[in-house]
């Protein structure tokens, strides 16, 4: 992964799936171009109207090489990542699969994988996720049958020997690009960049992490994952989002487990005329900031509940100039799914005896 | 190789690959003894039902004793107490929201999937468990140890799904606190 690839035709034509990729879909393709990716987090409805999934990605519609449609984050039960994934494809986006093992043994997590490549999701994301204690119910049992290193081998292992972790095989592999999750701003300081190389181990192919709101940190972090070399073997998205408030700043350093915001920032906010229009420019600061890091591949942009800004937020800060302009590819069973829709509109009758008649005498 | 047991596919090519082959016993209930003592007190649902209320009743006495040591403080005591006896007479796994009065005096923890609702579908016809051939199911000796109770109809109750934080901590003091304060609800009410 060291070298990036580019269309044989030419550099400037857009880079096709090439024999090496091990998924068809667009963020991989972007990042192997070497183009400042850029992802955002689809904030999941609590309903069931695919409506509303629809309106929220839409935001997102085009310049967001991945959407992340997140697996009950924070352990609040929203719209299953599964649900949100088949919504999106269906429509042409590129969504990045969140899988929380709080939630799922296994046996789940595996047809999930299944289901989900089969219905074209090009991105898998693999986490740990937060205990129940966090979310809206904390009598839940929390599963935790694998963890995120184990999940990342085993959905590896589905792709690459086509095979369960049983070893029972796959008729077609699943194939998709493989995302962890890094969090440098949590201690133990030291191993965190050795904790990334273990999850390049088990088959992580690209990083989002955790807010980053310290960057001296950051830089520190990525000094030792160049010296490790871990940067040339992985594409590491940083995470960065707008603050609404020094208020929310506080708020979320003290309640939200794993997010680190140094004084100097909640200072900055807090002496700010329009705090969140302060929040917004830190946002666009740090971006400008760690996309100058030698290793940072692209940023993933998590605005919840603030979804509207991040176009604001990837625009001003420039990231996506020199953008090859990217064409959206059908899903391979659309044409089927056309044909099906055709039909229904065509509103033909079903006479359900002859129709059981006819399979009945079929060949088999 | 291992003895094909019904719900158990194929157990030696399952063993194998290494993957997890149950041999007679479920993967949360290695270490078990016979289960003789669970079945003696199933048999005996009835005297363990009176035993139970006047029980209740006591800790419910004690009330003003559990208020002034706080029922924070006596939590680790009482629990430790709690998980000795109902370990020995129920195998009692702490979920700490007992319903054994509502199951028989047979505790639906003990099911491998956990049902605290009624006997699966997977029952042998020997009335043993489907997941560990050696046990007696839990919910077959439920229902017979909620004939013999009193009050045994309450097998009927739609029981709500398991609070997990609950675990390892004392039902006995929940449900004195709760007696408690309902007695005290109540009486507000009729002041």
């Amino acid at each position: 992964m060291a070298h990036f690839d580019e269309n044989p035709l030419g550099p400037h034509l857009p880079l096709d799936p090439l024999p090496g990729h091990s998924s068809p879909g667009r963020l991989e393709r972007v990042l192997r171009r070497g183009e400042f990716a850029v992802t955002a987090e689809l904030n999941p409805p609590d309903s069931a109207d695919p409506e509303d999934v629809y309106e929220r990605a839409a935001i997102f519609d085009g310049w967001v090489d991945g959407i992340n449609a997140v697996d009950a984050s924070g352990a609040n039960c929203h719209m299953s990542s599964v649900g949100i994934c088949a919504l999106l494809t269906r429509m042409g986006y590129a969504p990045i699969m969140q899988i929380a093992c709080r939630d799922k043994n296994r046996i789940a997590i595996q047809g999930d994988v299944l289901g989900a490549a089969a219905m074209g999701v090009c991105n898998i994301m693999c986490l740990t996720g937060d205990g129940v204690q966090a979310g809206d119910q904390p009598g839940a049992k929390p599963v935790f049958d694998l963890d995120c290193m184990s999940l990342l081998e085993t959905v590896r292992i589905m792709r690459d020997n086509a095979k369960f972790l049983s070893g029972r095989k796959l008729t077609t592999p699943p194939k998709v690009f493989l995302g962890a999750a890094i969090n440098p701003f949590a201690p133990p300081y030291d191993f965190r960049p050795f904790r990334l190389a273990k999850k390049i181990e088990a088959g992580a192919q690209f990083v989002q992490s955790q807010y980053c709101f310290d960057v001296p940190m950051f830089r520190e972090y990525m000094k030792k994952v160049r010296d490790l070399g871990l940067h040339e073997k992985c594409f590491i998205l940083v995470g960065v989002g707008p603050m609404a408030s020094a208020k929310t700043a506080k708020w979320i350093r003290s309640n939200v487990p794993g997010i680190h915001i140094p004084d100097a920032i909640i200072k900055r906010l807090e002496g700010a005329e329009d705090q969140k229009k302060e929040g917004k420019q830190l946002c666009i600061d740090i971006i400008n900031e760690v996309k100058e890091i030698e290793g940072v591949a692209g940023v993933h942009v998590m605005a919840y509940r603030q979804e509207e800004y991040v176009a604001e937020i990837v625009h001003e800060s420039g990231v996506l100039k020199g953008r090859q302009p990217w064409k959206r590819e059908p899903n391979p069973v659309d044409q089927l799914v056309a044909e099906r829709i055709e039909q229904t509109r065509e509103g033909v009758e079903q006479n359900q005896q002859q129709m059981a008649e006819v399979a009945a005498q079929q060949p088999h | 190789m291992a003895d094909p047991k019904p719900g158990n596919a194929a157990p030696a090519r399952k063993a194998a690959t290494g993957a997890y082959t149950p041999v007679e016993v479920s993967p949360n209930r290695r270490a078990r003894r016979k289960y003789t003592v669970r079945l003696w007190a199933v048999r005996h649902s009835r005297f363990f039902e009176w035993f139970y209320t006047r029980f209740a009743e006591a800790f419910l006495l004690l009330h003003p004793v559990w208020n002034l040591f706080g029922y924070q403080r006596v939590e680790r005591p009482v629990t430790f107490v709690e998980r000795h006896v109902k370990g020995f007479l129920f195998d009692c796994r702490m979920c700490g929201q007992c319903v054994l009065s509502s199951t028989g005096m047979s505790c639906p923890m003990n099911c491998p999937k956990q049902l605290r609702n009624g006997p699966c579908g997977g029952v042998r016809a020997n009335g043993n468990c489907e997941v560990e051939p050696d046990m007696p199911c839990v919910w077959v000796q439920a229902w017979k140890g909620s004939q013999n109770m009193a009050r045994g109809n309450t097998i009927m109750n739609v029981q709500k799904p398991v609070n997990q934080s609950l675990r390892e901590t004392s039902s006995w003091l929940r449900v004195t606190a709760e007696a408690a304060a309902a007695r005290q609800t109540a009486a507000g009410k009729d002041a």
